[in-house]
């Protein structure tokens, strides 16, 4: 094995059904930082088939190099192979640093691949930066919900982390185009012990996307709370584009709602223009997902709520009072 | 047929609600205090607590809940005696405290290897105090048997295992051959709530307490999370202005009227 120490930056690009994840782009703006602050190259890494319209726009955001790594057998994510082919790569080419956002498959990969190259991780990252006297990494994130601010140092040839969504800006497009590697990984499809049956989609939320978010919690009560925010929707639409009903945790786990609607921690992380939480308590699950929307507004029966100290506007009482005659002045304001 | 073997590993958190006043930053010693608050179980070893009986009620397996740590509680850890559980195992040391992940697992790969044999085993998805989702990956890792991360239900046929994983948008089914590692999310349900007979019945359970020594770690192998630094967050309150009114129905009339004023504004 050579003993030229570990260089670059690397970032891992995620692809899911042919498109690129949004989150890419801040993790972009992450690894660009890090790698003008080390004096070395950045680089992408994708994994699937068929990458190359992905491949060729993400050329133009910054990257010195992308990695694209394409097989058939990539087609949709499975955690053994995915390890399996990024262990191989590693090994060959010692990135320095290496980050996925803390999604689906960076919360899988990550710390999987770490153990495997006898590396540490910290994941959910709020912040990183380059340690000046060794080049490593200094991983900053919440713990305790989010109540302590915590940073670490590991050790490890290849430096770790997986990124909290919405912690960077969007990488933005330049005049430079990043170099286009192919690499044809060798797969062992006798490694994969778990079989896809089949994949179920419900409809597609697009959270991050949203500019208004009207979010019901256990205060809701049930179904019904749901189908009320539901009647909101429309009047929202009349001033912004993208309108979607939300969820904190509690209002999944009582069935009332599918979980691709739950903000918070382990859901999305979200900011937009307006955040409207009904019976919404104000959980530090839930407040990690949602204290960066622009404009809070926030009903509750319990005029102690926690989610009251989140919220620019509040109104204490019975949702179920107050939104019919919200509605019914709306239209006549 | 023998009895599936389920192996779930529960850690005892901090009260993950604490407010933050509660919440005690001692910046020299690098240690996080929660005053006055219980600990509990954390919420998503509860959920595998529960994909567990779920099992055992339709197959009759047997369910082992594991936990590593330092001055474990036994009136909270019986709490997963009382709910159905067969045995319990707690692994307390004092060397055990704010284990990094992968010292965590070490350990807990070697009182699984104690334990014996194993079809499953089961972790929550993460913990409420670190959220490192570190722990359950690594423990598939070191075992060396097939992991499904984020597992909404689970269910047995003959010898193998048909789970819901939950992906971004939906769920993928998946089908594998035991043993497995799965790392369980809320989607499986909250755990179930015990009697105040079997909360009784299980105070006299016995069950097993280990150290180190039982498991032959040599506890200078471990290795706490690195810390450079303790702090408190940044204040995220906001100025919060109550919408007046004498009657819900007119807060919420004065609602629309202030928010009209403010989507103008912002637009």
């Amino acid at each position: 094995m050579s003993k030229k120490s570990n260089k670059d930056v690397w970032i891992y690009g995620e692809v899911t059904d042919g498109e690129l994840d949004v989150k890419t782009l801040e993790l972009l703006t992450m690894g660009k930082k890090l790698a003008i602050d080390l004096d070395e190259e950045l680089a992408i890494v994708l994994m699937g088939d068929n990458l190359d319209p992905v491949a060729q726009d993400l050329a133009g955001f910054g990257p010195d190099k992308i990695y694209k790594v394409e097989s058939p057998l990539l087609n949709r994510f499975n955690g053994e192979i995915w390890v399996d082919v990024l262990e191989k790569l590693f090994k060959e080419l010692k990135p320095r640093v290496f980050l996925a956002s803390q999604s689906f498959v960076g919360i899988e990969v990550a710390p999987r691949l770490a153990f495997r190259l006898d590396c540490e991780i910290i994941t959910d990252c709020i912040d990183l930066k380059i340690d000046p006297d060794d080049g490593s990494l200094i991983k900053t994130k919440a713990i305790y919900g989010g109540n302590v601010v915590a940073t670490f140092k590991q050790k490890g040839a290849t430096q770790m982390a997986t990124v909290r969504e919405k912690a960077n800006k969007l990488a933005e497009r330049g005049a430079e185009l990043g170099k286009i590697i192919d690499i044809k990984p060798d797969i062992d499809e006798s490694i994969v012990k778990i079989q896809s049956l089949e994949v179920v989609r419900e409809d597609v939320v697009a959270l991050n996307k949203a500019d208004v978010i009207i979010s019901g919690g256990r205060g809701i009560g049930g179904i019904e709370g749901f189908e009320e925010l539901a009647t909101l929707v429309p009047l929202f639409k009349e001033s912004f584009a993208n309108v979607i009903i939300g969820a904190s945790r509690p209002a999944i786990d009582s069935g009332w709602i599918s979980s691709n609607r739950q903000i918070g921690l382990t859901g999305e992380m979200v900011a937009p223009d307006f955040y409207i939480a009904v019976g919404i308590s104000g959980a530090i699950q839930h407040i990690a997902g949602m204290s960066k929307s622009k404009t809070v507004v926030a009903i509750n029966k319990d005029e102690d709520s926690n989610i009251f100290n989140l919220a620019d506007y509040g109104v204490v009482g019975d949702y179920r009072e107050i939104l019919p005659a919200f509605k019914k002045k709306w239209g006549g304001v | 047929m023998n009895p599936i073997k389920i192996i779930v590993c529960a850690k005892q958190v901090p009260d993950p609600e604490a407010p933050a006043n509660l919440v005690e930053i001692d910046s020299d010693t690098k240690m996080v205090k929660i005053k006055g608050l219980p600990p509990g179980i954390n919420s998503y070893d509860q959920n595998a607590i529960e994909a567990a009986l779920k099992i055992k009620e339709k197959t009759g397996a047997k369910v082992t809940v594991v936990s590593v740590g330092s001055k474990l509680s036994q009136s909270i850890l019986r709490k997963a005696l009382a709910v159905g559980v067969d045995d319990l195992v707690l692994v307390d040391d004092s060397d055990f405290k704010d284990l990094d992940s992968r010292s965590t697992a070490d350990v807990l790969s070697k009182a699984i290897e104690k334990i014996g044999e194993y079809d499953l085993v089961f972790t929550g998805r993460q913990a409420s105090d670190w959220d490192s989702g570190q722990t359950g990956l690594i423990l598939g890792e070191m075992l060396g048997i097939p992991i499904v991360n984020l597992v909404g239900g689970v269910t047995i046929e003959d010898r193998s295992v048909s789970v819901k994983r939950m992906i971004p948008g939906g769920y993928e089914r998946v089908k594998g051959d035991m043993p497995v590692l799965l790392t369980i999310s809320n989607e499986v349900g909250e755990m179930r709530v015990p009697s105040l007979r079997t909360v009784l019945e299980s105070r006299k359970r016995p069950i097993e307490v280990w150290q180190s020594d039982d498991l032959k770690i040599d506890t200078q192998e471990l290795n706490p999370f690195e810390i450079l630094a303790l702090t408190s967050p940044p204040n995220m309150e906001r100025e919060c202005s109550f919408i007046e009114g004498d009657s819900p129905e007119e807060r919420g009339e004065n609602l629309a009227m202030t928010l009209k004023k403010a989507f103008l504004k912002n637009n």
